[in-house]
């Protein structure tokens, strides 16, 4: 196989990536078992260059490679039909640079030209369509959802998003910033901020102190504690539980408020510059969110303990959504809904981080349904808030030192890619320099661009009215998938 | 069944009492406090902010277009510093400038007009329906934490409803799609008259950080009237509920 290996976080010069023939990579990745992490493309003169990233999970290294299609070329025989990981991937591609791939099985818009959208369709005695979106009735983000019924079975729901498309991978070659990193996923802003931010660092080759690393890794934590407790309510709500509605709630914002009071924002922003952070924890401080988490993890625990020992809550969270580890690989989930379907991947350990060092990694029993999303949101929840007390204990150990390192210029003619496990799954940011040491391609992946096909496979064949317990399962996200 | 009574005598009461008058913690970015004879004019300010909301000669802040990132403040000698005041919203984009002589108080004063004919009409209950256009989930996470227990903004008769056709008025969030332009104005079409408009975060009301993307689309602001502007990036919820609350006040 021809291919650079590299690390995560790590800058190499553009010229080290192998430029392989387009057929001899295809039959690679059609070969090949490692999951694809990227594929996309950038202009390139002439041709279109396309850069491949796999993820080798058991060595933690990346592999890429990539090739140069000339702009004539406006056709190429699909990868997904050898192999189903690249469906996503290869309808991206096509629309941003309209080289068509034959064959690809559902090849239809991704984020833009929703007007030519066709949707799939069934016939039959009692066949019936559902459709709702973009506005929904919460107070939520756009997106449309189609669904095909029989009764009120579901045989298909197709989902079909792009609405909050903002053209942020252009942005961020025009203009790229905190602030604009922050509210590209304003549920994840650490996990954001902190792919960008050390991608940033890697490609101008800056080393930020241990401390601001510590905090950074904090933060993350702690976004994560909240979502997921936010969720566990949510889903609980859709089941109309509403004691675990409301103390979920309640809890979480305990967690977001402490975080307000290290970086005056609920949501973490403003924390996070290239360089380091800009706001400091204390001793006392530290001291405060250890008390607060121990606050937080005893009513977790009372008020987890007590909805699942009610038989109303479990008849309706068990075997409700299911969707198989097959399936889940097939469709190259990531994150905390692979988990939830026993696929181990989690790239807080697969990538060699030194701050997560001496963190156990606990396993989790999967049984792929919606109990299985709510419980594994309940074990995360417990493990970072763990994580957290490690991190401060070795935060407080560092001393002083400073809060930001000023960045260098970035380096000319590099490739860097950034992988942060946030409380989706892997955000996975990547950018490259040109030779003036401009940033000249920027490429987001949010897990939500793996999910979303598997929670409409988890719907399939349960009743409609279990879609909304389904989607606050999966939680995805519609700003991290749009862009 | 037990277990989940025993929670709620765990859980005490949650609420705030006087939504209007709830501390907030001291950390909270909220409106600017702009200090001119300490700027010595180095336009640090101007550089770090990506938004273009900072000016000099006199220090001015667009809180349209701020986002209350705080970046500003880092790199100033100390002439740019933010207070906690939390009621920032407007009825008119000119009184969202801030500037030396702007106090919380004075700002606070001024920022929102009482509206008999909207007192008469709503009596202080209002329903709306709120459209995420592009917004980044966090003024959409914030805008459902107004509804829980600790906020419990539905006790002011204040609601975000299914549709449309039940609601007052829209409130919108994100900078207003290409894609999601037709939707928007659909919705406003189908909101029965006596409507209102009310832009919720940054990016609604300026394009905050994607001000520069060509896949907005904004046109709906010009040609429909908005009653009230919200900044906070996002908009913490109890700005929202206190911009409501004032907005729909007798007196
Ligand atoms: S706080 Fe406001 S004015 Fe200051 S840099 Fe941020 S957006 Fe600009
Ligand atoms: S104002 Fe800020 S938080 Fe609110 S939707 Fe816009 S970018 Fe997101």
């Amino acid at each position: 196989m021809n291919y650079y290996v590299m690390k995560n976080n790590q800058r190499i010069n553009l010229l080290d990536i192998p430029t392989v023939n387009f057929e001899s990579l295809r039959a690679q990745l059609i070969a090949t078992n490692l999951r694809p992490i990227a594929f996309f493309g950038s202009d390139w003169g002439e041709n279109i260059k396309l850069f491949v990233a796999l993820a080798d999970d058991e060595k933690g290294e990346i592999l890429v490679t990539s090739s140069l299609i000339h702009k004539s070329i406006k056709e190429y025989e699909s990868i997904t039909k050898e192999n189903s990981q690249y469906h996503m991937f290869e309808r991206e591609f096509y629309e941003q640079f309209g080289i068509k791939p034959l064959n690809h099985p559902w090849l239809k818009p991704v984020r833009k030209n929703q007007d030519d959208y066709e949707f799939f369709e069934m016939q039959g005695a009692e066949t019936h369509q559902v459709a709702v979106g973009p506005i929904h009735a919460g107070v939520i983000e756009p997106g449309h959802f189609r669904f095909n019924c029989q009764g009120e079975k579901v045989y298909n729901l197709e989902i079909m998003l792009g609405y909050q498309h903002r053209g942020v991978e252009d942005l961020m070659v025009k203009n790229p910033s905190n602030q604009l990193v922050e509210s590209i996923c304003g549920d994840s802003v650490i996990a954001y901020s902190s792919a960008y931010s050390q991608l940033i660092e890697a490609l101008s080759e800056t080393k930020i102190t241990p401390r601001a690393e510590i905090i950074r890794r904090i933060a993350l934590e702690m976004e994560r504690i909240a979502i997921h407790i936010g969720d566990m309510g949510a889903i609980l709500g859709d089941i109309a539980y509403l004691m675990g509605k409301e103390t979920y709630a309640v809890t979480r914002t305990l967690v977001i408020n402490t975080m307000l009071e290290v970086s005056g924002s609920r949501f973490i922003r403003g924390l996070t510059t290239v360089g380091g952070v800009n706001f400091d924890i204390s001793a006392d401080m530290s001291e405060k969110i250890i008390s607060t988490l121990d606050y937080v993890k005893k009513t977790v625990d009372k008020m987890t303990n007590a909805a699942l020992n009610s038989p109303t809550v479990i008849s309706r969270l068990e075997k409700t959504g299911n969707i198989s580890f097959e399936s889940a690989q097939e469709l190259n989930m990531v994150g905390l809904m692979a988990r939830s379907c026993g696929l181990n991947i989690d790239s807080r350990f697969d990538f060699e981080d030194v701050y997560y060092k001496g963190i156990e990694r606990k396993a989790f029993r999967a049984t792929n349904d919606a109990y299985s999303r709510f419980r594994i949101r309940y074990k995360e929840v417990k493990d970072s808030i763990k994580i957290v007390k490690k991190l401060l204990e070795k935060l407080n150990k560092l001393g002083n030192q400073a809060l930001i390192t000023t960045p260098n210029c970035l380096v000319q003619n590099s490739f860097a890619l950034s992988i942060v496990e946030g409380w989706r799954g892997e955000v996975v940011h990547i950018a490259t320099t040109d030779e003036s040491g401009k940033i000249s391609r920027y490429k987001i992946k949010d897990p939500s661009f793996n999910n979303w096909w598997g929670l409409s496979i988890a719907v399939r064949n349960n009743g409609i009215s279990d879609f909304p317990l389904c989607n606050k399962g999966f939680d995805l996200s519609y700003c991290g998938f749009d862009l | 069944m037990f277990e989940t009574l025993k929670m709620k005598l765990w859980q005490k009461k949650q609420y705030i009492k006087d939504i209007k008058n709830a501390p907030m913690r001291e950390q909270f970015r909220g409106l600017p406090k702009l200090t001119n004879s300490i700027c010595n004019g180095c336009e640090q300010c101007i550089k770090a902010c990506p938004n273009n909301a900072i000016s000099i000669n006199p220090l001015k802040i667009d809180m349209a277009k701020c986002t209350l990132c705080g970046a500003c403040k880092n790199f100033c000698v100390g002439a740019i510093n933010f207070t906690n005041f939390y009621k920032l919203a407007a009825d008119k984009p000119e009184k969202l400038i801030v500037t030396e002589e702007i106090t919380p108080e004075l700002y606070y004063q001024r920022a929102i007009e009482v509206r008999k004919e909207i007192y008469s009409i709503f009596n202080r209950s209002i329903k709306f329906r709120q459209v995420s256009a592009g917004g980044c989930n966090g003024c959409e996470m914030e805008l459902n934490a107004c509804g829980n227990a600790n906020f419990d903004m539905g006790r002011f008769g204040i609601d975000f409803v299914a549709s449309p056709r039940h609601a007052d008025g829209i409130v919108i969030t994100g900078p207003i799609t290409k894609n999601m332009a037709y939707a928007l104005e659909d919705c406003y079409k189908s909101t029965p008259d006596p409507k209102v408009v009310i832009l919720c975060g940054t990016c609604a009301i300026s394009g905050g950080v994607f001000k520069d993307s060509l896949e907005l689309n904004r046109e709906f602001l010009d040609k429909y009237k908005i009653d009230l502007y919200i900044p906070g990036c996002p908009v913490h919820p109890l700005t929202f509920i206190n911009a409501i609350l004032d907005f729909v006040r007798k007196k």
